[in-house]
């Protein structure tokens, strides 16, 4: 088995030179951060051709993060939906417990060759922010984690780890006190630090070349689940779900099979309290095209232009904006996206807790309550691989408080 | 069709003065006082107004526009009643040039055409939006072409030079240098780091050249406009507005806080 092999980055489908994905992605941002982003470009352009810095990427990949990560037949899962056979994709099982940190390794490591020696990162669950904290204390860089108040309570667990790793943790006060101001922080540490600092962008949104590295960064993801299910299966499967905040995870196992017309593919958005409550954070099936964050995508806002507060019960999801390639697949109907209220994710939480023994992190059981929906509507001989991007450990405080139980 | 921020420009040039370009962001504190203050900046020599548009999410601000722009937007201001406050400005004032400063999602969802034609209308110069460089413009700048209202564009510390020739070239009305790497009224003015990079932009452009970010006393106004064609006040402005009990109150500490700025800038050895 050579997971080596995988771990190279090779792309399918490209964006224009200026990072736009049909009228989707771009720059923009302000003035101060385009020559950043150039510079980042041009690095990210060089090394990733480099053999010393790939090998270095694939090496940490196996031996830090633990890759690759099993893929594994939930029979009774399976059995419960009474369909197609469902399989997880164990992004849970990484080092530091979700598929965030297929990307840091990438980014810090990307920081390390550019001379950078402090880097900052936005987070909402925190996964993000562990995964930065965490390369970022291998390579001895210093780290910043923006992360918005109202998270800072729901994910206290992370913030103490965060901190047992280094990083110092800011809270965002500002907006909605969550991932998206958080981002907006962030940001403006870049623009005032622009000289040492790197910004460990934690999803495929952001100003080109953000999307298309941190797509890169975890499509090992997607390359190392199409090998899996040809030696284990023989065949591609039929289908592939995965949940979608920003859709780093998504973009991620979808992307190596885009060009793979049969294999079909659902991201699966937050509906919180319903898309008809308009208390959720489900921008690719509620919102419209406009610009955040440096790109041009899907987002949600009012008639005014102004940026909605988002819900979702999980943290990760908890975004108003997503990113332009899955703006761009959803277009062009590559892909299709749905919606899951916090009801049924914390469901599917229980279910595959109860069924299959795995605690899944609350934006992941997004991800399962739809594929157990989906493989229901599917025949037995077909095959439906769900990404469970990440292991609820950090959630079990926000499904006690929501179930009333005090620990 | 000729552009106020050209005939400002060249009146002010023949005069030699330099030109008071304050910024605020509209519809703070009270959305009711907007056009009495813009009246009292003019009162207090401004030559150039800077009306910022209030952005949910506004990432190269820093804190004190940030909470500017979210007790106004709390207040229902949006970009259409700040288009509609310039109309009812320029009732009174058809000669002061009026740019719009802000993010480019509220224009997005107003509609390029729609927002041009009703900027035009009101009497609206320019269009700053921060997060929009050149490059991702094109179609908006049709727009405002069409309805002779001028992109302005900023130039940073960051900037190279072969980039600068290119905003310089796709520039109307005024250039903006950036005076330091960082938010809007974060740092303290360096003067000595600016006379090299206006000294380039200079070279490549025959634009008037403002300088901004960082300038919050007269004596720094003064040295600025030593360098610079313009001198823009913006979060040390906003402080002083925001605090106001009275759409009155307002307009004496406009003209309290531009008046020795003035003096310093039309009095320098």
């Amino acid at each position: 088995m050579s997971s080596e092999a995988d771990q190279t980055i090779l792309t399918t489908s490209e964006p224009d030179e200026s990072g736009h994905f049909g009228p989707y992605g771009g720059s923009y941002v302000a003035e101060t951060l385009m020559h950043a982003l150039d510079e980042l470009k041009e690095a990210y352009g060089r090394w990733r051709q480099d053999e010393e810095f790939m090998a270095r990427l694939d090496s940490d990949l196996t031996y830090y993060v633990g890759r690759p990560s099993p893929l594994y037949f939930a029979r009774r899962l399976t059995e419960l939906a009474g369909g197609a056979r469902i399989l997880l994709k164990r992004e849970d099982l990484n080092h530091t417990g979700a598929h965030k940190i297929n990307n840091t390794v990438g980014q810090a490591l990307l920081a390390h060759y550019m001379g950078k020696s402090r880097v900052i990162a936005e987070t909402g669950a925190g996964q993000h922010g562990v995964a930065s904290a965490t390369v970022a204390a291998r390579l001895g860089q210093s780290c910043v984690v923006y992360m918005g108040e109202v998270d800072i309570h729901r994910q206290a667990i992370n913030v103490f780890r965060m901190r047992l790793l280094g990083a110092e943790v800011r809270s965002v006060t500002s907006g909605s006190k969550t991932l998206k101001d958080a981002l907006n922080e962030a940001m403006r540490d870049w623009v005032s630090n622009i000289d040492d600092t790197y910004y460990i962008i934690g999803t495929v949104a952001g100003p080109h070349p953000y999307p298309v590295m941190v797509r890169d960064f975890n499509a090992v993801v997607g390359r190392e689940a199409c090998r899996q299910m040809m030696e284990q299966y023989d065949t591609l499967p039929d289908a592939l779900v995965a949940c979608v905040g920003g859709g780093s995870n998504a973009m991620g196992l979808f992307h190596p099979f885009i060009e793979d017309a049969p294999v079909k593919m659902f991201g699966v958005e937050a509906a919180g309290r319903g898309l008809s409550s308009g208390q959720h954070a489900a921008s690719l099936c509620a919102g419209r095209p406009g610009v955040l964050h440096g790109c041009r995508s899907y987002l949600m806002d009012d008639d005014a232009g102004q940026i909605m507060h988002t819900h979702s019960v999980s943290a990760g999801l908890d975004y108003p904006g997503v990113g332009p390639e899955h703006a761009w697949l959803k277009d062009s109907g590559r892909a299709e996206y749905v919606a899951v209220t916090d009801q049924e994710a914390l469901e599917a939480f229980h279910r595959l807790t109860r069924l299959e023994g795995i605690l899944p992190a609350l934006e992941s059981s997004h991800a399962v309550a739809y594929g157990m929906k989906l493989a229901a509507e599917m025949k037995a001989d077909q095959t439906l691989l769900v990404n469970l991007s990440g292991r609820g450990d950090k959630d079990v405080q926000t499904v006690a408080e929501l179930e009333n139980i005090s620990l | 069709m000729s552009n106020r921020l050209d005939t400002r420009f060249e009146a002010l040039s023949r005069s030699g003065r330099k030109a008071l370009v304050p910024f605020i962001t509209m519809g703070d504190p009270d959305p009711e006082w907007m056009v009495d203050i813009l009246h009292a900046l003019v009162k207090s020599g401004s030559d150039v107004l800077e009306l910022g548009v209030p952005f949910s999410d506004p990432a190269a601000d820093g804190p004190v526009i940030q909470m500017a722009s979210e007790r106004a937007i709390s207040r229902g201001v949006t970009l259409r009643s700040v288009v509609d406050a310039v109309a009812t400005f320029r009732c009174r004032d058809p000669d002061t040039p009026v740019v719009l400063m802000g993010y480019l999602n509220p224009i997005e969802r107003y509609g390029y055409a729609a927002f041009a034609r009703d900027a035009a209308r009101a009497g609206v110069d320019g269009i700053l939006t921060v997060d929009c460089p050149p490059e991702e413009m094109k179609a908006l700048r049709d727009c405002l072409d069409e309805q002779g209202i001028y992109p302005i564009f900023l130039v940073a510390p960051t900037t190279t030079s072969a980039r600068l020739r290119f905003i310089a070239g796709q520039a109307r009305g005024y250039l903006y240098y950036v005076s330091f790497k960082g938010i809007t009224g974060a740092n303290s003015l360096d003067r000595a780091s600016l006379a090299g990079p206006l000294g380039e932009i200079r070279s490549c452009s025959d634009l008037p050249l403002a300088v901004g970010f960082g300038i919050k006393t007269a004596e720094d106004a003064a040295a600025v406009a030593d360098l610079a064609d313009a001198v823009v006040i913006g979060s040390a402005l906003v402080e002083q507005v925001r605090n106001a009990v009275s759409c009155d109150d307002a307009c004496e500490r406009v003209m309290g806080f531009l008046a020795p700025i003035r003096h310093a800038m039309d009095n320098r050895d």
